[in-house]
């Protein structure tokens, strides 16, 4: 079955309310003009850190560690990232090196 | 023109940060576009789309909800629970979107994930306007994702070059903020239990279903390690000062 237009425009404008929702509403619950809770000023300096590091989990969520490369490739590019970066502090070498690598690994 | 001479001077110091997207992007938004397209679905919808939703993964899965039955409601709780994890960018960025002026609503519509790490840990230069400098992050990247995205709409299937892995672009930034933050910070359980509690709900849950347990989960460990972590913290500040 093949939705209408206007179906189609609603399905549409659903999703971009729901990811809008998800991005405005913490500025929403805590203005600027009001003293924002102790705890949530504690979430904001802790989440980071934690959130960056589910990010980095999500971007490797689709890697199968039970079949084809069982995820070596990944693990050895990001090792190298991290490796790279921690000794040189260049976010482009580390980043370029990285995925030249991991482009080549998946192809051997 | 003083004006113009600070928002010049922002977007030369925004830009090279943002190079690796342009280069994440550009391939991620080709290959949304070429799947738009032998999804049967016409360059308008993926600029459109591209433009107003902004939030990568989530365009991907809006492909298979206009391809399937009607359901609005199952719609937005979907698009609900892929993208709940901007809550927490919206948490982080409180106070550094703070003062943005009419520049703030752009800021918040378009804080996908790479606006968000970009941003979030931005060594803005001194003499460089910061609400300037966050909104050119925020544009340029807007930008890569609506011009690689239409791109691909509108070759479709005649792509055939082989970039196959270029997508890791995107994991070696992610890893590679982490670093910085990692090495900036003097307490790192938040980023240790960040990376440990989303990789076990992704063992538990798998790919599709681990965000949500590892979001609450965390916001859980947090919570429950304040008085702690608010010590430790108090006794890092007092040791650097000592």
């Amino acid at each position: 079955m093949i939705m209408t237009l206007g179906q189609q425009i609603a399905v549409i404008a659903v999703v971009v309310l729901g990811t809008m929702a998800t991005r405005f509403l913490p500025f929403l619950l805590f203005p600027p003009g009001r003293p924002t809770p102790a705890y949530i000023q504690y979430l904001g300096r802790v989440l980071p850190a934690a959130a960056i590091g589910l990010l980095v989990v999500y971007s490797l969520k689709d890697v199968n560690i039970l079949a084809g490369s069982r995820g070596l490739p990944e693990l050895v590019s990001v090792a190298v990232v991290v490796w790279l970066h921690l000794w040189k502090k260049n976010m482009f070498l580390s980043i370029a090196a990285g995925t030249i690598l991991y482009m080549l690994l998946i192809r051997m | 023109m003083e004006d113009s001479a600070k928002i010049s001077t922002a977007f030369r110091a925004a830009f090279p940060v943002t190079v690796p997207i342009l280069a994440g992007f550009a391939f991620l938004g080709i290959a949304y576009g070429v799947f738009m397209n032998v999804s049967g679905f016409g360059v308008g919808y993926t600029f459109l789309m591209s433009l107003l939703i902004f939030a990568g993964s989530m365009e991907f899965v809006a492909v298979g909800l206009l391809l399937g039955p009607f359901n609005p409601l199952g719609a937005l709780l979907l698009t609900l629970m892929v993208n709940a994890r901007h809550l927490f960018y919206g948490l982080s960025m409180l106070e550094k979107y703070k003062g943005t002026g009419w520049k703030k609503p752009y800021l918040i519509f378009g804080m996908c994930d790479e606006s968000f790490s970009i941003n979030y840990s931005a060594n803005i230069p001194q003499g460089v306007d910061r609400s300037w400098y966050l909104f050119f992050v925020t544009l340029l990247n807007h930008f890569y994702w609506v011009a690689g995205a239409t791109v691909g709409g509108l070759l479709g299937s005649f792509v055939r070059f082989d970039l196959k892995g270029l997508e890791f672009v995107m994991t070696a930034l992610f890893v590679v903020i982490f670093v910085e933050q990692w090495m900036k910070q003097k307490i790192h359980h938040s980023a240790i239990w960040g990376i440990t509690i989303s990789t076990v709900s992704l063992v538990l849950f798998g790919g599709d279903r681990f965000i949500i347990p590892a979001m609450i989960a965390i916001l859980a460990v947090l919570t429950l390690t304040r008085k702690a972590s608010e010590r430790r913290a108090a006794e890092a500040e007092g040791g650097e000062r000592a």
